[in-house]
């Protein structure tokens, strides 16, 4: 079957049947895929993606604790974990500085939410990973360089 | 439609700890298939976790999440036999809805 009729009708079928049980409003999809930032998620580098993310440049912090494995197996399935103790954490930020594009995942953390979260991100080389915090408006960055013997990009 | 989304919602003394396996193809839009044509990108751009009506924790995601993203976290004043739940959004408009009742 033509794919691009699949994917249209796949699409439009499932977000249908969305709104048709109530689950969430079409307007509430369109929303939450408005609100993704679109230049952050195409930007190159760590500088591109601050300056996307409203930024002019970060600051080293040593209260950010970003674990990853020194070596990733695979690079498809890399753990990482960043927790902050920057006070007036307002969000989370994980990049691959090698990756195609550098911004992997971004948290918003609300007030009673501990500033720590735990995910798997791909890897598509050997590279420097930096976790970043915008507390207070302001940005904070610690780094990690994280070996990958498998690429995940799929390339 | 998308398989359920698996969510552990457990009350400890410093909080509730979530850990989410979600169920997603998440491709990057760099992988050709056997014919050589681009996979084209298919990916979780935001999550929103919810607990009594507020948002407990705002994601927005790329393609460089992991397939059958993983996520865990913790905030305060949830509640056991309370409900959390959880919506994700993809690049395509499809989206997916669980909830889970805190233990």
């Amino acid at each position: 079957m033509n794919r691009s009729r699949r994917n249209f009708v796949q699409a439009g079928g499932v977000l249908g049947l969305m709104v048709a049980t109530g689950l969430i409003t079409a307007e509430e999809a369109r929303a939450q895929q408005q609100a993704w930032n679109k230049a952050a998620f195409e930007a190159k580098s760590l500088d591109e993606t601050i300056k996307a993310l409203g930024g002019t440049g970060t600051a080293q912090s040593a209260d950010i604790t970003l674990t990853a494995p020194d070596i990733a197996e695979n690079g498809a399935v890399v753990p990482v974990a960043v927790a902050s103790k920057i006070p007036n954490t307002q969000s989370i930020y994980i990049l691959v500085e090698k990756n195609p594009n550098a911004l992997a995942a971004g948290f918003g953390i609300p007030a009673g939410t501990d500033a720590s979260i735990a995910t798997r991100i791909k890897m598509g080389q050997t590279s420097n990973v930096h976790a970043v915090v915008k507390a207070d408006n302001k940005f904070y960055v610690a780094t990690k360089e994280v070996k990958v013997t498998l690429g995940g990009c799929g390339g | 439609m998308p398989d359920p989304m698996r969510i552990r919602a457990t009350e400890q003394p410093d909080g509730v700890d979530v850990r989410v396996l979600m169920s997603h193809e998440m491709e990057t839009g760099q992988r050709r298939d056997s014919a050589g044509a681009i996979v084209p990108a298919w990916f979780i751009q935001t999550v929103v976790v919810s607990y009594a009506g507020k948002p407990v924790l705002n994601a927005e995601w790329g393609p460089a999440v992991a397939k059958n993203p993983y996520l865990q976290f913790k905030f305060k004043g949830g509640k056991k036999g309370e409900k959390i739940s959880i919506t994700w959004v993809d690049n395509r408009g499809e989206t997916r809805t669980d909830e889970a009742t805190i233990g």
